[in-house]
């Protein structure tokens, strides 16, 4: 990272540079960063000091510096009732079984791809594996309506075809777990395939060939040759998917589950989904804002434990 | 290959099978969402979807056609947002992600995390909510649909990863005739960044287009919404469903409510589906250079 480039050398050399020359060198590569910075300033800095809303009995009228200090009571209420417990388990069990499985499915998928030798096969294959990726979580929450709802969905209707009972899916809380994995599964795994396949497209073939000179089959290819070489690339890819593990995919779950079938709930709910709701539907502003200030924090530490581990591996890969 | 031994027979085999199923698999439900549009009400409520038509009809489309104000006000919404959208938001990002690769820029790291610090922590939605409605006073109004998905941290960094792979040399060149930073991002470096404009233009195209999340938090009270949410509502709100239908002879009893939501949904969605196959090319190349973290 910190290769000394000849202008960088060249001012070490001349005496000390002040702030103000290194400014004025710099003056119009600061103004096209200006935007970005003001961006991120408007839409992510300015309203940080606003978790502290988390400690208040927060009035909206009275604004956030207004409101009154409670301290630690809305973490409180939240620990005691249960219900962070249960958000935290969901949230950190689903993205276990999506990052999990999902990089599982995405290797294996590249694998597959890889052995396809037949151009076009592959081609019209992973267009469509890909076509998922360009949907909204709108139409996803949708497509799972579609097929699962008790009065004209395409499960249902394959079931009364057969001469069976429908499911009334939407009151069955434990089936809905599956449901949401798989669609996440179905819409992700083609476009997560991309940096696997790619990294078994750069693997240097002679090494291949060589193994195969050796007597190697296809089976001990995988084994010995393709498949420890994505295991860097999977331990990193993996990692990072562990330090947003407090992240959801509140599209995905907003969607399909929704906030109104309190039925689900104890399956389905996760972080973003209670603090959406109770920020929208009860505007309930210190609660949402304790959830999710609960959930930056716990993530701010994952997502560091995380990169001090890629650190240790290889250390080119670390975030920051 | 000269001999082929057994294991990959099978290996072979085993893998035209498992992405054939995969790829059907993914296909399916768009299959039933079509069908489902281009059938008739009863045979969906009576029989369910199915991924052909059953009895063919064109009667969900003559609807959404039939007073088409909203679904085009929200069309044109949508393309305006998507077209603006991208284009400002390609250049500041490409702008941005040139100075911070320039190695002879001193600040580069430290504007760097300063981007990159906003994807570890957050004020989270109850703060971000409060400052856009009440202080910026963006409620209802189309900016805070259009202002937050202009640029991203991860945007930045996969430009400025694909412009580290240009030689530095036609900047020092640049210089050497003379041009200014500016000057040099805009006439050397921009012609040079098409793959690279092309993946992150798809990327900010796709979240334009499929934005819904902003809509749904910030504007409640317009004449149109971007699509996307226009499907929501569709899909989540009678009264809008009648709403949009206001205006054909239709009686409310009548309408027939699913397949008119399917083909909305086919509506929303067919542009951005169609446009893909022409990007995959770039955008496949695109992910794999975007993999290599800088």
């Amino acid at each position: 990272m910190m290769t000394k480039t000849k202008t960088e050398t060249l001012q070490l050399n001349v005496h000390k540079v002040t702030l103000r020359t290194k400014l004025s060198r710099n003056r119009t590569l600061i103004l096209m960063c200006l935007p970005a910075i003001v961006f991120f300033i408007i839409f992510n800095y300015i309203p940080m000091p606003g978790a502290y809303i988390a400690f208040t009995d927060f009035n909206y009228n009275k604004g956030i510096f207004g409101s009154r200090f409670v301290g630690f009571k809305n973490f409180e209420f939240l620990f005691n009732s249960g219900k962070l417990w249960q958000l935290t388990r969901n949230t950190i069990l689903y993205n276990l079984a999506f990052i999990f499985l999902g990089n599982a499915l995405q290797i294996i998928i590249a694998l597959m791809l890889n052995s396809i030798l037949s151009k076009s096969f592959r081609k019209v294959s992973q267009t469509l594996l890909f076509l998922p990726y360009f949907i909204s979580a709108v139409l996803v929450g949708f497509m799972v309506y579609a097929l699962f709802n008790y009065d004209y969905g395409f499960i249902n209707g394959l079931l009364k075809n057969m001469g069976k009972e429908p499911i009334s899916f939407y009151s069955k809380p434990g089936v809905w777990p599956v449901i949401i994995i798989v669609a996440n599964l179905w819409q992700s795994t083609g476009y997560g395939s991309i940096v696997y396949f790619a990294a078994l497209c750069g693997i240097d073939q002679s090494l291949i060939e060589a193994a195969r000179i050796d007597g190697a089959n296809g089976a001990q290819v995988i084994r010995y040759i393709l498949l420890p070489s994505l295991k860097s690339t999977a331990i990193i890819l993996i990692l990072f998917s562990l330090g947003g593990i407090m992240k959801g995919n509140f599209g995905l779950f907003y969607n399909i589950v929704g906030t109104a079938n309190a039925n689900l709930q104890p399956m389905t709910d996760i972080i973003e989904l209670y603090v959406y709701r109770t920020l929208i539907n009860q505007f309930n502003f210190p609660y949402s804002t304790a959830a999710g200030l609960y959930q930056s924090i716990f993530g701010f530490i994952i997502v560091n434990i995380a990169n001090a581990v890629v650190r240790k591996i290889d250390p080119e890969y670390a975030l920051f | 290959m000269k001999h082929q031994d057994s294991s990959m027979v099978v290996i072979k085999t085993i893998s035209y099978i498992f992405i054939g199923l995969f790829a059907i698999f993914c296909l399916i439900p768009f299959l039933m969402m079509v069908s489902g549009s281009f059938s008739s009400e009863e045979v969906i409520i009576t029989k369910g979807l199915w991924i052909l038509p059953r009895q063919f009809s064109t009667e969900a489309y003559k609807l959404a056609f039939a007073s088409p104000k909203l679904l085009l006000g929200s069309y044109a919404l949508t393309i305006t947002l998507t077209v603006c959208g991208t284009s400002l938001g390609l250049f500041l990002i490409s702008m941005t992600g040139y100075a911070l690769q320039r190695r002879d820029f001193f600040l580069r790291n430290k504007i760097s995390f300063f981007i990159y610090f906003t994807t570890l922590f957050s004020g989270g939605l109850a703060p971000t909510y409060l400052w856009m409605s009440k202080y910026l006073h963006l409620k209802d109004n189309y900016l805070a649909v259009f202002l937050p998905l202009l640029m991203s941290p991860w945007l930045i960094f996969l430009m400025k990863n694909f412009i580290k792979s240009i030689p530095f040399e036609i900047t020092e060149s640049g210089k050497i005739d003379g041009a200014g930073d500016f000057r040099i991002f805009v006439s050397l470096i921009l012609p040079t960044l098409k793959p690279a404009l092309a993946t992150v233009g798809l990327f900010l195209a796709l979240s334009y287009w499929n934005e819904w999340y902003n809509a749904m938090l910030y504007l409640s009270n317009k004449s149109y919404y971007p699509l996307q949410y226009f499907l929501y509502r569709i899909i989540n709100m009678a009264n809008y469903l009648k709403q949009s239908t206001a205006g054909a002879q239709v009686t409310v009893g009548n309408l027939p409510s699913n397949t008119l939501k399917m083909a909305t949904a086919v509506l929303a969605t067919g542009p951005i589906v169609f446009l893909y196959p022409f990007v995959q090319k770039y955008f496949i190349s695109g992910m794999t250079i975007g993999a290599v973290k800088g």
